[in-house]
């Protein structure tokens, strides 16, 4: 173990591992984030909490995730590019690791054009990938991306995302090779809904041999309209949702629909987890904690192991 | 080449407020390969002006001139001997003309009537492209030939992100996804297995982050 995180010691187990996420508010209200909190409470092994998603300015993902370690969570600071330089992401990795977090997605992040500050500048000093290099350096080597020592390591499990519908299709699972090569320990999807294509990116992942060095833990959504299904795939770039899906919504009344939604989620997660080299499931029900329990319920993949801290 | 846009006749107008009398300057390089700032739209903005300011009833009296360079000072001392007639100067050069004949006019005012854009290329007629954001330090012989500080909207050394699709970037499907374009030529350059090596940290000493640049070359000095 070379870490404290759960979502590390299920894998060093061979277990299958059970995350969600959890989006700060876009206020300074702490309890929004316990009540997001007590509806996860003992449904998942760690909980990804987001970093100004979709470049919407909200409370800081660091703080949720502190609040999330009070209550006992393992959170997952998620971390993006977009908004920092270096020497601002070194100082929140150090900042993170000090007050007892465990785990760092490394994402480049949405451009800010999709958020609430549009005309703001973006950062981009280093790239996703290079933020990977930039915790395995600190931890592993105990440098700072400048060469000099750091004094205390951080001790952060790293985590990244991959979209396997995005494009080029071709080089997708090469890219999770390059996070692999630099460093990365888990990774979570992007939601999967094209079964077939996640299967084929599945099959290059294996071919390389990557699922041997990396956790891969596939993401669902669940839909809770027709109208959401639709949303998801004509308006959210990089989401690859089949007219099949679209259609199978459209045909239960809409009193029915989030039914019928959590129902193919359910069924998904069951596929995935019959897929050679998936370690886990991130469940990412947006703005819909409260299903997360049950989903997980019905997909078999409860009760969750229990660990002393 | 610069490629720059027009300002709107609103916001020249807007400048031009206080003056009645200016020197209207505009630049034989880039700005006139870009159809922005030549001896052509010199005469089609003194037009403009002095139209809208008789109709406003306030007459303005324009003096149009283009030079073969603002970025060199042979060529901006040859409006010397006349700048001294009139209140301001209307830049039409790109930002570093502009501000070169500021620096030569100290007691004249310098607007500028163009927004400077980008480094780019002629895609075709009236269709400019940005290809270089001169970082000052170039990689595009591991890129295939494309850069992806100019081209990818996060400038990402390791792209493509997550929002990459059918060739098109997440932020305007108008605009091609850079590392589609790197991956593609890659490809056709049988050098595929490129992608795989990890580009590192970028050095921006080299880039507007280590301050305004400076190049030297004592051989050419005299």
């Amino acid at each position: 173990m070379k870490t404290k995180s759960n979502i590390e010691r299920i894998l060093e187990s061979g277990g299958f591992v059970v995350t969600s996420e959890c989006g700060p508010p876009r206020g300074a209200d702490p309890e929004v984030i316990r009540k997001k909190g007590n509806l996860l409470k003992g449904v998942v092994d760690a909980v990804n909490v987001t970093d100004n998603q979709t470049s919407v300015v909200r409370m800081s993902s660091l703080s949720a995730c502190v609040i999330l370690k009070e209550m006992g969570f393992d959170p997952i600071l998620q971390m993006v590019c977009r908004d920092r330089n270096r020497i601002a992401i070194q100082s929140d990795i150090l900042g993170a690791a000090a007050l007892g977090i465990n785990n760092i997605l490394c994402l480049s992040g949405d451009h800010q054009k999709f958020g609430d500050h549009p005309k703001a500048k973006n950062v981009f000093d280093i790239d996703s990938i290079q933020l990977i290099q930039t915790v395995r350096g600190m931890r592993e080597e105990g440098r700072f991306l400048g060469g000099e020592e750091v004094k205390g390591k951080p001790v952060l499990f790293i985590g990244a995302a991959e979209n396997p519908f995005a494009d080029p299709f071709e080089i997708r699972a090469m890219r999770l090779g390059k996070k692999a090569k630099a460093g990365v320990e888990f990774l979570q999807t992007q939601c999967i809904y094209n079964m077939a294509r996640f299967e084929k990116w599945m099959e290059m992942v294996r071919e390389r041999g990557l699922h041997e060095k990396v956790g891969i833990l596939a993401g669902v959504t669940p839909f809770k309209s027709v109208g959401m299904a639709r949303y998801m795939k004509n308006s959210v770039p990089g989401m690859d949702v089949p007219d099949e899906l679209i259609e199978r919504m459209k045909g239960v009344p809409k009193e029915k629909q989030p039914e019928e939604g959590i129902k193919i989620c359910v069924e998904t997660i069951q596929k995935l987890k019959e897929i050679p080299g998936v370690r886990g499931i991130h469940v990412m029900a947006i703005e819909w904690e409260e299903k997360v329990g049950e989903i997980a319920k019905a997909a078999g993949l409860l009760p969750r192991p229990v660990f002393n801290a | 080449m610069i490629v720059a846009n027009r300002k709107s006749l609103e916001e020249i107008l807007n400048m031009l407020k206080p003056y009645k009398k200016v020197l209207l300057l505009g630049c034989n390089e880039c700005v006139t390969v870009c159809a922005t700032g030549g001896e052509r739209e010199v005469g089609v903005l003194a037009s403009e002006l002095k139209l809208s300011r008789s109709k406003d009833g306030q007459e303005i009296e324009i003096k149009e001139h283009t030079l073969e360079r603002q970025c060199d000072h042979e060529y901006i001392d040859k409006v010397k001997e006349f700048v001294g007639d009139y209140e301001a100067i209307l830049s039409m050069a790109c930002g570093a003309g502009i501000q070169y004949v500021a620096e030569k006019y100290r007691t004249k005012p310098v607007l500028p009537v163009v927004n400077t854009t980008f480094l780019g290329v002629t895609i075709e007629q009236g269709v400019w492209s940005e290809r270089c954001q001169g970082c000052g330090a170039c990689i595009l012989d591991q890129t295939g030939g494309v850069c992806p500080i100019a081209r990818c909207a996060k400038s990402l050394l390791n792209g493509p992100c997550g929002g990459s699709s059918n060739g098109k970037c997440e932020v305007d499907k108008e605009i091609d996804c850079g590392w589609q374009l790197i991956v593609d030529r890659l490809k056709e350059l049988g050098q595929l297995d490129r992608y795989e090596e990890i580009i590192p940290v970028k050095d921006w000493t080299t880039s507007r982050d280590g301050g305004p640049r400076k190049r030297i070359r004592e051989d050419l000095k005299l």
